[in-house]
């Protein structure tokens, strides 16, 4: 086990999250726009290849803010343009998030269906 | 009380009634949950690479379990106080994806399986995924433009 990594995923993953407390607390953002926000910068910064260096650094800590689902948008366009050509524009990110997304609709599709809404109280 | 007239004025009234969340106190939550979840990834992450999987399968590991996690956690009803005490903490890292999902779809469950479960899933999810494909699509099609004309951007 490589505690020192654990460690840098626990700092760099909890000031990602701290920067959205701020963007909630002072700027009123919706926390959908925060989302949406989050991605597009992931999915910037994967693409100027600045993100990566955050992931080698910090592993999971920047993979599994939703900055790091962007990047890896990013990373899969990029890789699939460099194999494929020019249709990788438009496999190659959804391919790489592939996991993510599938495992999001289906364990949410589940879950749903197994929960019971709760009754709000008055 | 006197009629709100203009918009500044209830944005007054609105600014005087909602109280003023203790930003560092929610910050220092945000700080230390969203750290413990990315900190488990982390773990999950060295486990996959003690049992041999590549770099890019086990940051795709990581990614499932969490989001099965809250998934589950949202339908028990436990994920939704994690999220009031946590804030960003908990809807930053990927299990606020999910979470997204899980709970419109429970909360319109009323509505059927299609157009309550089915459509209501994406209403958070859904402008995540467009403007984050569109966005990963746009990067692809400037890289290429680069690339012909024999500028390496990345």
């Amino acid at each position: 086990m490589d505690w020192i990594m654990i460690l840098k995923a626990f700092i760099v993953g909890g000031t990602i999250c701290l920067i959205g407390q701020v963007l909630i607390d002072k700027t009123k953002l919706t926390p959908a726009r925060i989302l949406v926000a989050y991605v597009t910068t992931g999915v910037i910064l994967g693409g100027l290849g600045i993100y990566k260096h955050l992931i080698n650094f910090a592993g999971c800590g920047a993979t599994v803010p939703l900055t790091g689902f962007g990047s890896l948008l990013a990373k899969g366009t990029i890789s699939e343009i460099e194999s494929n050509g020019f249709i990788g524009a438009f496999t190659g990110g959804v391919k790489a998030a592939a996991g993510g997304i599938s495992a999001a609709i289906f364990f949410g599709y589940i879950a749903s269906l197994i929960s019971k809404p709760k009754i709000k109280k008055q | 009380m006197k009629p709100i007239q203009s918009k500044e004025e209830y944005q007054e009234y609105v600014d005087q009634k909602t109280p003023n969340s203790p930003i560092a106190k929610n910050c220092f939550n945000a700080f230390w949950v969203g750290g413990v979840i990315c900190a488990i990834g982390q773990i999950i992450f060295e486990i996959c690479k003690t049992r041999g999987l590549d770099e890019t399968n086990s940051y795709t590991i990581v990614s499932m379990l969490l989001v099965f996690f809250s998934a589950f956690l949202t339908g028990l009803n436990i994920f939704n106080k994690i999220g009031k005490f946590a804030g960003a903490g908990s809807l930053v890292p990927i299990t606020g994806f999910a979470n997204s999902i899980v709970s419109p779809a429970m909360e319109y469950k009323s509505e059927g399986y299609v157009m309550g479960v089915g459509a209501k899933m994406f209403t958070v999810a859904g402008p995540v995924l467009v403007y984050g494909i569109s966005s990963s699509i746009i990067i692809g099609i400037i890289y290429i433009i680069f690339n012909t004309q024999s500028l390496t951007l990345i």
